[in-house]
């Protein structure tokens, strides 16, 4: 590209861009049940993603036996959880080659190591029970909270199908599936906890720092407080 | 004496006769005289030389774990924040600094504001404090391509297009900056060096010439008065002076403290502040095929792009909103010859001044706001006002007031009514 268009298109992008309002954000965010202490919770989540989600998107930053974090042994991982690597060390690779999914579906579906941290714990909740069927989609599936969506309803035979009322802009479940609404959801709420947590595995670690340092700040600001009135008492 | 202690005077001696060891020591802290009425607002020097320390030394470490390559920049960073040992403290001590480094150089400067720091005979040492700014700005700028969101990558591109208005020259020197016609693994490459050791050797050479500046004349006070003028006719010191060390040495640890305090807070509980200090969007990796729906700088930087947003194109050339941000930054070292007030300090000085300073504060506020918002935040004005977006009005508003504060400074501060100065420090 020329590079005078390419400085317009820049500086153009810079002065209109900000006025524009993104559209998603009208959409309500159903609050996620996040709770990073439940382990149990955090699990089940593990599960669900490893079983589910990793045959398409990776979660690259990951170690598998990072999941050490949430209660479960090594043994237990390599057993039960270690599909898509050799080694427990290994990342969350995805089953799925990169550009096979490109061709299948139009864009490679993206790495979910950080997802939560980046559209946040309520937008992937909201998402994943959000699908509805629409035959003007390439996969038969669209999304109402992320319009026009390459990624198709994967869990669809747990949760069923879910109809657009375009009147109302809401949706209604047309056809039931394995799950109640009640346990889909639940599903749902560990698979975004377990999410949450791997977005930043060392949050808790933190929270659980951060009162100490504070403690140890607190007395360290009574004793030079100390300090400092000894040293000034002579100056008026 | 001890057999130890002689043994020490002994060393003390040797390095003094070769290295001037005490007479720095004196002349710096032990025989430094400062006054004894520094308030709340003179910490905040001594934090921001705390902070660069902090910066320093964290950078130091995420250099050895972070890769500049566009390729493996965002992973590498992530490797940081999962793999590397303490890595994620580091990684949130560094990007909360940032942060904290303006919070803490913006209050150090209104406090110049406040007590007319700047005034003869420290002309100097403010314009040296003003260099800083400036590379602190260039420094944040820098480290913000790093990390290589999304919002590190089209925030590198919407401020390197700002050199491409400049006339006839700046196409060139956009592409001279980026090292490419887009931001690209060049560019990443050319701000890795430049924020891990152009700057920075800018920064530490700036700061130690401003500290000198100001051991060389002094410091101010709340009062604004020069402590100097009233000496102890035997020994010279003057009246309102105390040893730097140990009286404010002692003093300013326990700003330290507090400051950590927040500091720990922040890094431990929110080390995003709400998306301020970390942007959810710089969680999505830089792709320069996707343009964000809404790009703003980081909040340090929002109040001078709402005067670039601010300023009407003329045509087609946005240059007028870049001259003014550009302005509006360099405006502050104009300040020791736009003052023409007989008084320093704010506590001599009349209303006309404060209602400006107010109004110059509440501008900058407001400013600062409306930069991390779209423009259309408040919606639009009806047909009487052209349908012209509120938001994008205020900031013109405020934008000329901004401005104003210093144009017409030599007006009104010569005008002020201003109060006796006392000759001696009131405490």
């Amino acid at each position: 590209m020329h590079i005078k268009t390419q400085m317009k298109k820049a500086v153009f992008a810079l002065l209109l861009l900000p006025t524009l309002s993104f559209a998603s954000t009208e959409v309500h965010l159903d609050k996620a049940p996040i709770d990073v202490s439940n382990h149990a919770s955090l699990q089940r989540g593990a599960r669900t993603f490893i079983n589910n989600c990793l045959n398409c998107h990776s979660a690259n930053y990951m170690r598998y036996n990072r999941l050490q974090d949430i209660g479960l042994t090594e043994k237990q991982i390599k057993e039960n959880l270690l599909f898509t690597a050799e080694k427990v060390g290994d990342p969350m690779t995805a089953t799925i080659n990169k550009n096979d999914a490109k061709k299948w579906f139009g864009v490679a579906p993206p790495d979910l190591s950080v997802e939560v941290r980046a559209r946040g714990a309520d937008w992937v909740y909201t998402y994943m029970r959000s699908f509805y069927r629409d035959d003007t989609r390439p996969s038969g599936w669209n999304n109402l909270v992320f319009d026009k969506v390459a990624m198709p309803h994967v869990l669809y035979e747990l949760q069923g199908e879910q109809a657009l009322d375009h009147q109302t802009h809401k949706l209604t479940l047309v056809k039931p599936g394995k799950m109640s609404t009640d346990e889909y959801d639940a599903m749902v709420g560990d698979l975004t906890n377990f999410m949450a947590y791997m977005s930043e595995p060392a949050k808790q670690q933190r929270n659980r720092m951060g009162w100490f340092v504070l403690l140890f700040l607190g007395v360290l600001l009574v004793l030079t407080y100390k300090l400092k009135k000894a040293y000034w008492k002579d100056i008026h | 004496m001890s057999f130890l202690t002689k043994k020490a005077d002994a060393l003390l001696g040797w390095v003094d006769a070769r290295f001037p060891l005490t007479s720095n020591v004196k002349a710096h802290l032990t025989e430094y005289y400062a006054p004894k009425n520094f308030n709340f607002w003179y910490f905040f020097g001594s934090l921001a030389l705390l902070v660069l320390v902090l910066q320093i030394v964290t950078g130091i470490f995420l250099t050895m774990h972070y890769k500049p390559e566009a390729a493996m920049a965002f992973a590498s960073v992530e490797y940081i924040m999962r793999d590397v040992p303490w890595g994620w403290l580091i990684r949130y001590m560094h990007s909360t600094g940032a942060s904290l480094f303006f919070v803490v150089i913006y209050l150090h400067m209104f406090r110049g504001l406040l007590y007319g720091s700047y005034r003869n005979p420290r002309e100097l040492i403010w314009l040296f404090g003003v260099g800083i700014f400036l590379a602190l700005m260039g420094e944040a700028f820098f480290g913000y391509l790093l990390p290589w969101g999304q919002m590190s990558y089209w925030g590198a591109q919407v401020i390197t297009s700002l050199f491409g208005t400049v006339p006839f020259i700046g196409p060139d020197i956009a592409e001279w900056l980026r090292g490419d016609y887009l931001t690209s693994d060049a560019t990443l490459n050319r701000f890795f060096a430049f924020h891990v050791i152009a700057l920075p050797l800018v920064i530490i050479g700036l700061v130690a010439a401003h500290i000198i500046a100001l051991h060389e004349v002094g410091s101010n006070n709340p009062d604004g008065v020069e402590i100097k003028k009233v000496k102890d006719k035997t020994t010279g010191i003057p009246l309102d002076g105390i040893p730097f060390h140990p009286y404010y040495s002692v003093k300013d640890l326990v700003g330290v403290v507090v400051f950590l305090i927040v500091f720990a807070a922040i890094i431990f509980f929110a080390p995003e502040m709400g998306g301020y200090f970390l942007e959810a969007n710089n969680f999505v990796p830089a792709d320069p095929l996707v343009t964000p729906a809404h790009i703003a700088p980081t909040w340090y930087f929002t109040p001078y792009y709402s005067i670039l947003r601010a300023v009407p194109p003329i045509g087609i050339s946005q240059f007028p909103g870049v001259a003014a941000m550009g302005l509006s930054v360099i405006a502050f070292a104009f300040l020791p010859w736009l003052d023409r007030s007989p008084v320093k300090s704010i506590r001599y000085k009349g209303n006309l001044y404060k209602g400006w300073l107010t109004a110059f504060v509440v501008s900058f506020l407001v400013l600062g706001y409306l930069g991390t918002v779209p423009a259309d935040v408040w919606g639009q004005f009806g047909a009487w006002m052209g349908k012209a977006d509120i938001a994008t009005v205020v900031a013109r508003i405020f934008s000329a007031i901004y401005f104003l504060f210093f144009i017409l400074m030599p007006w009104y501060s010569k005008k002020d009514k201003t109060k006796p100065v006392p000759t001696r420090v009131t405490g």
